[in-house]
């Protein structure tokens, strides 16, 4: 069964280090230590890394015209920064596994399971 | 010809819901599927059974009638190529079935999986008491002081939610074990006291349901035998239960502890109950059940009311109110200080509680109490009346009004008084 692990956590004022940098390994290195954790596992069904939420726009149609705003769905304190896919066998496998996610300590982490169209 | 049986088939539900949809749930895979095919073989049986009799063995009857259900369902339904493995191996074992056997107990699976932290703590204890329990939504919406169309409502979200998230149906790992232990122990707790003071009708006991529990908690104290917390739940409930045959008296009516025959407790289940509330403590890892199970064990083994330690007992409740402040506790400190302290003392204490246990029917009880001994006669009536008032338990109010009259007695303003006599 497939979950996603939704990475919420509040937003860190000061900039990301410039990729190719030794800080910026070091930002990526529990990510991608996790990563490989979910791949031994044989878990790993995607995630991908999210910009920061300035750069989000968000739309919607109502009565046929497609409004488009600036900024999140939801202006909150904690904003969705990323995710996993996770195939596991059931909710107890996913949280242990989603409960390792860095952000864990910090923000949230939300684990849903995805829908089977099959 | 039918109404008689329609009450066996809820009496075998009351008592073996549990067994059977565990059962189910570890043969089907499915929990909402496990709770239809139960409940089409439930509407089997008020047919059958009224036609042709009861079966000798009706557990597994229905156990077999509603396997068959499923696979009809699997067969009927457009997925079942996803169950093929389900339906070949139910098929197999229907034969196989039709010889009596015992159902294999899978409940403590069940009540993990009941009890699982992802979801709602109201939500764990009303499931566990309509799925192990075998209340029936009504009951548990009763004891939620909710609608029944609510509590169905919440129901049937958990069994979506169990399956959709597939939440698991198995016993936790060791990582996990001690939360979800706690989570169980609570839930089995209530399910006693469910039992032990019912909600509904006529009976003060519901033995089946501390049955239930008692049962639960062993099965709990097998699985985890390092466990202080589970061997205070499991004290607790031996020594709480060891009474049942004293707390009502030849014509039904509710015996309050003070007045109990003690030569009918059951002192088996009183030394069991202390072998266990000694090891717990020794361990050194103190929890409420603990302390109540050893308040439980100082009235199991005074020789009388007044040969009971209350200097104890107000100790220990002392420290459980300091681990729990939840006013009930605080509520049973104030009547064990009673015995130490003086009534005035415990009224002053009790009637600091009125915000918080107003609408809880022992608070009214307990202060009319304190107040008959304090010769407040006209306040410990308001008191009583408002305590009848509060329970629907017939042997409990035919107690209070018992009570009730005896104050009257010794109230000559009474309008309702008898007694000539009066000061």
């Amino acid at each position: 069964m497939k979950y996603m692990a939704l990475i919420y956590d509040a937003p860190v004022s000061r900039p990301d280090p410039t990729p190719g940098t030794p800080e910026f390994a070091a930002m990526m290195e529990p990510w991608e230590k996790l990563t490989q954790i979910y791949i031994d596992a044989g878990i790993m069904g995607g995630g991908e890394a999210l910009m920061p939420v300035e750069t989000a726009t968000s739309v919607r149609v109502r009565g046929g015209k497609t409004e488009t705003m600036d900024g999140p769905f939801a202006e909150t304190k904690e904003q969705l920064g990323g995710f996993y896919i996770l195939d596991c066998k059931d909710l107890d496998e996913a949280l242990h596994y989603a409960a390792m996610i860095p952000v864990a300590e910090t923000g949230t982490i939300e684990v849903r399971p995805v829908m089977d169209l099959g | 010809m039918g109404a008689p049986d329609n009450n066996l088939v809820a009496a075998t539900l009351r008592m073996d819901r549990g067994r059977l949809m565990a059962a189910l749930i570890a043969r089907l895979g499915d929990f909402q599927l496990a709770e239809d095919c139960l409940q089409d073989a439930v509407e089997a049986a008020l047919i059958h059974w009224g036609r042709s009799g009861v079966p000798d063995n009706p557990q597994a009857w229905l156990l077999r009638v509603a396997q068959r259900k499923a696979i009809d369902r699997f067969r009927r339904d457009a997925r079942s190529r996803a169950y093929a493995a389900e339906l070949a191996a139910l098929e197999r074992e229907d034969d196989a079935m039709a010889v009596p056997h015992d159902i294999p107990d899978h409940r403590l699976r069940l009540i993990f999986t009941c009890c699982h932290p992802a979801l709602e703590r109201k939500t764990r204890v009303a499931l566990t008491l309509r799925t192990l329990g075998g209340l029936t939504t009504d009951e548990i919406a009763r004891a939620f002081l909710d609608k029944p169309a609510t509590m169905a409502q919440r129901l049937s979200r958990a069994r979506k939610k169990i399956q959709t998230a597939a939440i698991p149906f198995t016993i936790p790992d060791d990582a996990n074990l001690p939360e979800r232990v706690s989570s169980v122990l609570t839930v089995i707790y209530l399910i006693f006291n469910e039992g032990y003071a019912a909600t509904e009708g006529d009976a003060q006991l519901r033995v089946d349901l501390c049955e239930e529990a008692l049962f639960l908690a062993r099965l709990m104290w097998q699985l985890c035998p390092d466990d202080a917390e589970v061997a205070g739940l499991l004290a607790l409930i031996l020594l709480t239960h060891a009474r049942r045959a004293a707390r009502m008296d030849d014509t039904g009516g509710y015996v309050p502890l003070k007045a109990q025959d003690r030569g009918i407790w059951d002192r088996a289940a009183i030394e069991e109950g202390r072998g266990l509330v000694e090891w717990a403590l020794a361990q050194g890892r103190v929890g409420r059940f603990q302390l109540q199970a050893a308040i439980a064990a100082l009235h199991g083994e005074a020789a009388s009311a007044a040969a009971t330690d209350w200097r104890q007992i107000v100790a220990l409740y002392r420290l459980l109110a300091r681990m729990s402040p939840e006013p009930v506790v605080r509520l049973n400190l104030a009547l064990a200080r009673a015995e130490v302290d003086g009534a005035g003392q415990a009224l002053a204490d009790v009637d600091h509680l009125e915000d918080a246990l107003s609408a809880y029917q022992p608070f009214h009880a307990a202060r009319a109490e304190l107040l008959a001994r304090l010769d407040h006669l006209g306040e410990a009536e308001l008191a009583y009346a408002r305590a009848i008032s509060l329970t629907q338990v017939r042997s409990e109010q035919a107690f209070l009004r018992g009570q009730l009259a005896l104050v009257q007695k010794k109230r000559p303003s009474s309008r309702l008084g008898r007694s000539p006599t009066g000061r």
